[in-house]
């Protein structure tokens, strides 16, 4: 089979004289595809290479000044919000996920809804949320710009992709484990935490790392909610800007171009780690 | 006692559901309470379809606004789109198994990095390539390249499962009436994943109209009604970055309307993505 469908170069070449329009299609593709990657390999060169040698150590000071533009601040309150949003995002969307998956009844009207709604909540541009995040954190509950408020707003962002990712993990595993536990005499909920959740953990992870990615590349949902302060925030209730709003920070005020390609190049290493680790996490899931 | 804790955990399990539905909710009270009587006073004829914006006076008009998003969101499909589909069938139907092996993380990087690198990419990148070229950097057509290579991932990575989900069937059976494999591919194979195909166009229409910081950067951000190409436009996502900071009273809440027609456009979106899906399936 395999030998009959090989066809020599030259043979393939006959074939395209005979028909230009094919070629011409073909060269459509290959060059798109390049396109696609040159366009990437182009913006990172370009960041990498501009961004590096403006790394200083006076931009890694612990506190921020309008001398140094120091962007280790903003690291930590990237840090902070994160753990922040997922400690409310995750579970959340873990529940939900069990509740889907394991509980609900096929065909069940609440069911739809909440297709539907994590639907629309992923389609949401992020500054709507940001809006709404200002509108009903800062102003309606007081919060003000606080890192709290920041992270609850991108809790709610977040919540569609963990819930998304946990279903397609908890799906995945066959159904074969939950009858032999069913079959032992486990309960549902035994079954469902001792059986089939830590075989979905991979899954569930590279869903989280995806939540980290966003949330750590976000800066519209970010800037009413959690404010610009470019200071460690001391508590939940503080302002703080992570990275990316620093960045954004630094453009608008037009004074720091070499502090911006530095920080878009931290930026940019750090998104291309949280991908790598990812994609490392939902291969282990694949091997199995 | 076993009983109790297992009902008391679906319990949890449901109440835990219930957050997206509420979310949903809460958006849509905030959103509309804070937007619409500001839509009342202005007039809904006034806000939607005035010509000028000029807070200082008290004139909130965003059709300029409506008229940038719009422009800008058809440049970015214009060029996002023809690109994206024929990578998605280079993935799919043309690309030896070690190449993709490259070519998908690389797609999934794209995805990932954050909208205010593009912008600044666009900044220093493409605004000094358009001044040069066309002597006005900031405008339409910067805002649409960039926007076009923003939404690549999104249209890739939905029309390539698409037109991967089309039954092998159909490939073949071209292929056995004597067409080439592009042929085969084009016209056989890429007609079958058609709504699939369509969805992603809507999703990247969705993430093109919704997406604010990178086109900030090199939009030009004037409201005023666009004449041509060249011309600097601010869309509906940028007059809210750009003002909210220090807006008061009518002003704050025309924005909050101009977030409200914003979240309409986006829900029509989302909707005829879902019908769309439903019906693939």
């Amino acid at each position: 089979m395999e030998y009959i469908n090989k066809q020599t170069t030259k043979q393939k070449w006959q074939a395209y004289k005979k028909s230009p329009t094919s070629l011409l299609t073909l060269i459509m593709v290959v060059l798109s595809a390049i396109i696609t990657v040159g366009v990437l390999l182009l913006l990172l060169a370009y960041i990498l290479i501009k961004g590096i040698p403006n790394l200083s150590p006076q931009l890694f000071a612990w506190e921020y000044n309008s001398e140094n533009v120091s962007m280790m601040p903003a690291i930590i309150n990237t840090i902070i919000i994160t753990l922040l949003s997922l400690v409310i995002a995750v579970p959340l969307g873990i529940f939900s996920a069990i509740y889907l998956v394991e509980y609900a009844k096929r065909g069940n009207k609440f069911v739809s809804i909440v297709r539907i709604t994590t639907e629309t909540l992923s389609g949401i541009p992020s500054i709507v949320y940001g809006l709404f995040g200002f509108l009903m954190f800062s102003v309606y509950l007081g919060l003000g710009y606080s890192i709290l408020g920041g992270a609850l707003t991108l809790a709610i962002m977040i919540l569609p992709l963990i819930i998304r990712t946990t279903e397609e993990a908890l799906k995945s595993v066959p159904d074969t484990y939950r009858e032999g536990s069913f079959g032992l005499g486990a309960g549902r909920l035994r079954t469902v935490f001792k059986i089939v959740l830590p075989s979905a953990v991979p899954g569930i992870l590279a869903g989280v790392i995806l939540g980290i990615g966003r949330i750590v590349g976000e800066t519209a949902a970010l800037i009413y909610t959690a404010g610009t302060i470019p200071d460690v925030a001391k508590s939940a209730m503080d302002s703080g800007r992570t990275l990316s709003v620093h960045m954004y920070a630094l453009l608008s005020e037009g004074l720091y171009t070499d502090a911006a390609y530095a920080t878009a190049a931290i930026l940019l290493i750090m998104v291309i780690g949280i991908n790598a680790l990812s994609a490392a996490v939902a291969k282990r899931l694949t091997k199995r | 006692m076993k009983q109790i804790k297992e009902i008391s955990m679906k319990i949890l399990f449901w109440l835990a559901t219930c957050t997206s539905v509420v979310a949903v909710a809460l958006i849509c009270i905030f959103l509309f309470a804070g937007g619409l009587p500001a839509i009342k006073e202005i007039g809904v004829f006034d806000f939607l379809f005035g010509t000028e914006w000029r807070p200082s006076n008290n004139i909130y008009g965003i059709f300029p606004m409506i008229l940038g998003s719009i422009y800008v969101t058809a440049g970015a499909i214009l060029i996002g789109v023809p690109t994206g589909i024929l990578c998605a069938v280079f993935m799919a139907r043309f690309c030896p198994k070690k190449l993709y092996k490259i070519l998908k993380p690389s797609i999934e990087l794209l995805a990932g990095i954050p909208s205010i690198v593009y912008g600044f990419f666009g900044l220093v990148v493409l605004v000094p390539i358009m001044q040069d070229t066309f002597g006005s950097g900031k405008g339409i057509l910067t805002a649409s390249i960039l926007l076009g290579i923003m939404i690549l991932p999104t249209i890739i990575g939905v029309s390539e499962s698409a037109i991967a989900s089309v039954s092998e069937t159909y490939y073949e059976g071209a292929l056995a009436l004597g067409a080439t494999h592009e042929r085969s591919v084009f016209r056989a194979v890429l007609p079958a994943a058609k709504s699939g195909i369509l969805a992603a166009i809507i999703l990247g229409i969705g993430r093109a109209i919704g997406e604010a910081m990178a086109v900030i950067m090199v939009a030009g951000n004037q409201a005023i009604v666009p004449n041509e190409l060249l011309s600097g436009v601010r869309t509906l996502t940028a007059n809210i970055v750009l003002e909210m900071g220090y807006a008061t009273d009518l002003h704050r809440e025309a924005l909050i309307a101009t977030a409200v027609v914003l979240f309409v456009f986006i829900l029509i979106i989302n909707l005829s993505f879902s019908a769309l899906k439903r019906r693939a399936k």
